[in-house]
Order: C-alpha cells, then sequence, then structure tokens
C-alpha cells in the first residue's frame, strides 16, 4: 500500500489520534517534525513516516496577552495569558506547541530547558475538529 | 560562499520621499502616496518630468485584507497621471518595498529602462487592533499562526531563547526602546516624536489632573518596569517594545547611472543589495538568528567588496526591540550575543559609533508595512547627503549607509547598501 502524502492534512490527522507522526528521509536519514515530502538536507523525496514519542524540553516561550480570535474564545484575556513554546525533541526536531501546566501570570517560574511531556488538546467536533498539540512540565 | 553578484550597469538615485507617518483619519493610500511623491519631486535637484518615468514597482503587503482593495500598482500609476506605463506590485509581507526597489534595481541595470519609480504604501489604522493582528499574523509560518502565535509572541520567544543563551535581561530591551525614542522627536515625519521620559512625565501631569496619586517613577527604566505603565503583550515583549499601527508611503527615483547627473550633482549609488528566504521558528537553525539575513548581508557584502565594519550607520528592521538585537548582530555589526551590551554601552545612540535607526527606526518612526523598505532607504538617503537636520549623524565624512528589512518571521530579509561619492 503506498504511504500516505507527508501533508500537514495527515500529520493533523494522525495528531487527532494522538500519534506524533514525522517523516524520515530514506536517503540520508534527516527526521522532519511536521512531515515534509522533499528532503531539506539532501532534496531526495522518498520519506517514510515514523511515530516519535515526543519527549522533550522547552526551548523559547512566550506568555501572549493579546491572542487570535480562537484564543481568545478558549477564555484567553490580557490578565489570563497563555504559553506558547518551541519545543526541542529528544528526537532532535523542535516543534511550536501550546505549554499546559505552567502559571503564566508568573515567567520567572518557567524556564527554558525545563523537560515536558506531549499531551494532546482536542477542540470543536466533526469536520471542524482541531487536535493542538501541547507540552506539559514533567 | 554565494557567487559574487554585479550589476549589468550601475544604478543611481536621485531622488526620495516620504509621506509623514501617523495613523489618519483622513488619509487614504492615494492621499499618502501624492505626499511621499511630492516630497520625491522636490527632492530631484534639477527636476523632474513625471512622463520621463518608465515603469512603477510598488511594495504593499495586505491593503488587499486592510482596506479590500487589492491591485494597487496601477491605482498608484493612474493617480499619478502615468498610465499606461507599467505597474507592478510586489509582496514580501513587511519587506514588500525593498523587494520593490529591487526589482527597479535589476529592470535598470538590465538595460530594460533609463528611469523607472520604486515605492511603497499601506493603510491600516483604520481597522480594528483585532483585525490587524490577524492581518499580519498572515504573514507568519502557517504551522504559528494555528498554534496561536501573534507576531510579538514570535519575537517573544525569540526572546526568552536570547536571554537564556546570552544572559540578557529586560532591561537590555528597554535600553533599544528608549535610544529610538530619543531619536524619533528629532525626526518631523515620525509618528511618535517623543522621549520615553517625556511620556512618564506627562503621565505623571496626567494623573495628577485627574487627582490619582501618581506613581513615583525614578527614571525611565522605573517606568517601563510598571505593569500600569508599560503592560506585557507577549512575555517579554511589552507595549514600548512594540511599534505602532501606521499609515503611511515612501518613494524613491532610480536611474541608471550614466543619466544620474542630469537630475542632481549629488546622486546615491546602489553598491550591495542581498536578499534571503528562511523558515519557521521551529525549522530554524537557532532561536537567536535570522538566517534569511546572514544571506542577505553576505550576498550584500560580497557585492560592494565591503564588510559590516564599513557601514557607517544603518536603518535595522525593529518591529520589536528583541529584533533590533539579532539584527544588528545577524548582520555583523556585532558579535553573537554582544549586542545588547553594545546597546547598552551606547555605541548604536545617534552620537555613538555605529548609529542605528536615527529615524527613530519602526518603533517611533511607523511601521505602515508595505512603505517601510523603502521608507528605510529614504533615511539613509537624507544621512547620506547631510539634510536630517537636527538627528543628523555627526560623523564627518558620511559615505557608506544600509536599510536591513525583515519581512514576516524572517521568511523575507534583505540588505541594501547605498554611497555618497
Ligand atoms: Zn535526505
Amino acid at each position: 500500500m503506498a504511504e500516505k502524502p507527508f501533508s500537514d492534512i495527515f500529520y493533523e490527522q494522525y495528531l487527532h489520534e494522538e500519534q506524533l507522526m514525522s517523516s524520515r528521509c530514506k536517503k540520508c536519514g534527516a527526521l522532519y517534525l511536521p512531515p515534509r515530502p522533499i528532503c531539506a538536507e539532501c532534496h531526495d523525496a522518498n520519506m517514510e513516516w515514523e511515530e516519535i514519542k515526543g519527549q522533550g524540553k522547552l526551548a523559547a516561550f512566550t506568555l501572549i496577552n493579546i491572542g487570535p480570535a480562537f484564543m481568545q474564545k478558549e477564555g484567553y484575556t490580557r490578565d489570563r495569558p497563555y504559553c506558547l513554546g518551541v519545543v526541542e525533541l529528544e528526537e532532535g526536531p523542535r516543534v511550536d506547541a501550546r505549554i499546559e501546566g505552567v502559571d503564566t501570570t508568573k515567567p520567572e517560574t518557567i524556564k527554558v530547558g525545563m523537560p515536558l511531556r506531549v499531551k494532546y488538546l482536542h477542540r470543536d467536533e466533526g469536520e471542524n475538529k482541531i487536535t493542538y498539540l501541547a507540552y506539559e512540565p514533567m | 560562499m554565494q557567487k559574487r553578484r554585479k550589476l549589468g550597469r550601475g544604478v543611481a538615485l536621485v531622488g526620495a520621499g516620504m509621506s509623514n507617518f501617523g495613523m489618519y483619519k483622513d488619509k487614504n493610500s492615494k492621499d499618502l502616496f501624492v505626499e511621499a511623491f511630492q516630497d520625491m519631486t522636490k527632492s530631484v535637484d534639477k527636476g523632474l518630468n513625471s512622463n520621463d518615468i518608465e515603469a512603477l514597482y510598488l511594495g504593499n503587503f495586505s491593503n488587499d485584507f486592510f482596506m479590500k482593495q487589492s491591485h494597487w500598482g496601477p491605482i498608484i500609476t493612474d493617480l499619478l497621471g502615468i498610465t499606461p506605463k507599467p505597474a507592478t506590485r510586489t509582496e514580501g509581507a513587511c519587506a514588500s518595498s525593498a523587494l520593490a526597489f529591487r526589482e527597479g534595481v535589476f529592470a535598470i541595470a538590465s538595460g530594460f529602462y533609463d528611469m523607472v519609480l520604486v515605492g511603497g504604501v499601506e493603510e491600516m489604522s483604520k481597522r480594528s487592533t483585532a483585525d490587524i493582528t490577524e492581518g499580519l499574523a498572515m504573514a507568519s509560518v502557517p504551522y504559528e499562526g494555528k498554534a496561536g502565535f501573534t507576531f510579538p509572541g514570535v519575537f517573544g520567544v525569540l526572546a526568552t531563547a536570547y536571554f537564556a543563551k546570552y544572559g540578557a535581561t529586560r532591561e537590555h530591551l528597554m535600553n533599544v526602546t528608549i535610544k529610538s525614542h530619543n531619536n524619533a522627536p528629532l525626526n518631523p515625519k515620525a509618528q511618535f516624536k517623543v522621549t520615553i521620559r517625556d511620556l512618564m512625565n506627562a503621565k505623571i501631569e496626567s494623573l495628577k489632573k485627574k487627582g490619582v496619586p501618581a506613581p513615583q517613577w525614578e527614571d525611565e527604566k522605573d517606568f517601563l518596569h510598571d505593569p500600569s505603565a508599560n503592560p506585557s503583550i507577549a512575555w517579554p515583549i511589552h507595549l514600548y517594545d512594540c511599534c505602532p499601527i501606521s499609515d503611511g508611503a515612501a518613494c524613491i527615483l532610480l536611474v541608471a547611472e550614466d543619466i544620474a547627473k542630469n537630475f542632481t550633482d549629488d546622486p546615491l549609488y546602489l553598491i550591495g543589495m542581498g536578499q534571503g528566504s528562511g523558515k519557521g521558528l521551529h525549522a530554524a537553525e537557532t532561536l537567536t538568528s535570522f538566517e534569511a539575513t546572514k544571506y542577505a548581508a553576505e550576498e550584500a557584502y560580497g557585492m560592494s567588496g565591503l564588510g559590516p565594519e564599513d557601514i557607517q550607520f544603518a536603518e535595522v528592521h525593529d518591529c520589536f526591540s528583541m529584533a533590533e538585537l539579532i539584527h544588528i548582530e545577524d548582520l555583523g555589526f556585532f558579535k553573537a550575543g554582544e549586542g545588547y551590551k553594545a546597546v547598552g554601552e551606547g555605541l548604536t545612540r545617534l552620537d555613538g559609533s555605529k548609529p542605528i535607526n536615527t529615524s527613530g527606526g519602526l518603533k517611533c518612526k511607523g511601521h505602515p508595512v508595505g512603505a517601510t523598505g523603502i521608507a528605510q532607504l529614504y533615511e539613509v538617503w537624507t544621512q547620506l547627503r547631510n539634510k536630517a537636520g537636527k538627528r543628523q549623524i555627526p560623523i564627518k565624512d558620511l559615505r557608506i549607509g544600509a536599510a536591513h528589512n525583515l519581512g514576516g518571521t524572517g521568511g523575507t530579509c534583505t540588505l541594501t547598501i547605498l554611497e555618497r561619492r
């Protein structure tokens, strides 16, 4: 059976099923998350899906006081900011993600380098269903 | 190593103009472009006949979204009465008009045209802040928008990465803000012509008038540390780390080098030009640098045969104070991790050894995104021709200046180097 295309759409479908799926270049071994159809290292287009555990550490973060409409709808306000971060995974790649389980009113308690584990946030149902990649402290 | 770039023939700047930047209820994109164009016309020492303009290249990011009107090229050629001369729009987010400048240079250097007008325009302030935030976020990488990132959020992430790596703090962002605000009152076209100290004193006065006890702020930094005066937008980015929402336009007249003296005895020459592209935060090599800037800089330095030490002053894309620290390192003005120290030592002030953003920068001059690239070059033009008035850089033989423009989250970056001979 042919592999599913290495596209954002199938990446997000895997997220709905709580699977973190990357693409690995069969030629040079480079690993991509989110998956890429063409290797950015050797430019070969022969990829395979590879599930990764996705544990990692916080590479950088921000606390957003004024967010887009869909975040405001979740109840985030000027006084109740949400945390976003770039997470460096054990497997190598970095991802953009929501950071849960931290005190967003006390930035000094959120430490670059802190170990994190993956978590999935499901919002809405049916066609509008969306799954956010999130992380929380170990 | 990149191939060394060269022009087919030399290209000169013989006129430049800029509208005032601000938030205008009573001016639209056309009015702003006319203002910039008439300012440019006045600057052409020996006069300009509009009929001699052979083509227009116009940078505009998103008037489609902001004003529900796209296709701005022919609107502007019609406005100037120069149809059917061709009009081409360029889009590279906040670097849209730096790309228009490049297209104009290519067109002349190839020999196809002898004179072109390059410009940029953006009209943003008539929309709500929520709409503008949404409009600007369209220029980020799709993964970032989906995760809930805003533009301040992206630079917040870069700031926490920079702080963790190099030991900088919010104080160092404040140094950038205070420096830019010190330059802005000297620029009559700037949106915020006020120092942080004046802002602080004005706030104390207005509180007193209302009969509210004013906080006892000791100095500018004390004021900037107070969340009631300077609230967080995307930690550690606070209100006064951010550029404003702006309307404005700017334009430059480019001609073939061999006819430049027909227009002025004091033209400027394009000697270096570079552009790069970049990927999103998650895929970037580091979170403290933009690969697109580094590529653009290598290209522009290679073409000019100059190094960062030869650039006497520069406008850099300070959409946020944090961005300025990254750029002055990426451009090689200071070593990686030392930019914040240099700013702290005053080296980037108007009277420093490497003045940065003498116009007040995007931070204070304003940032009508599609106009910014050309407006930065307008400041380089003004300084090199000794027309900057009170903000004139006090270096005797000012000869080489540069402008760095960034679009999106580093998706498009340019560096342009101009020379006065
Ligand atoms: Zn490969």
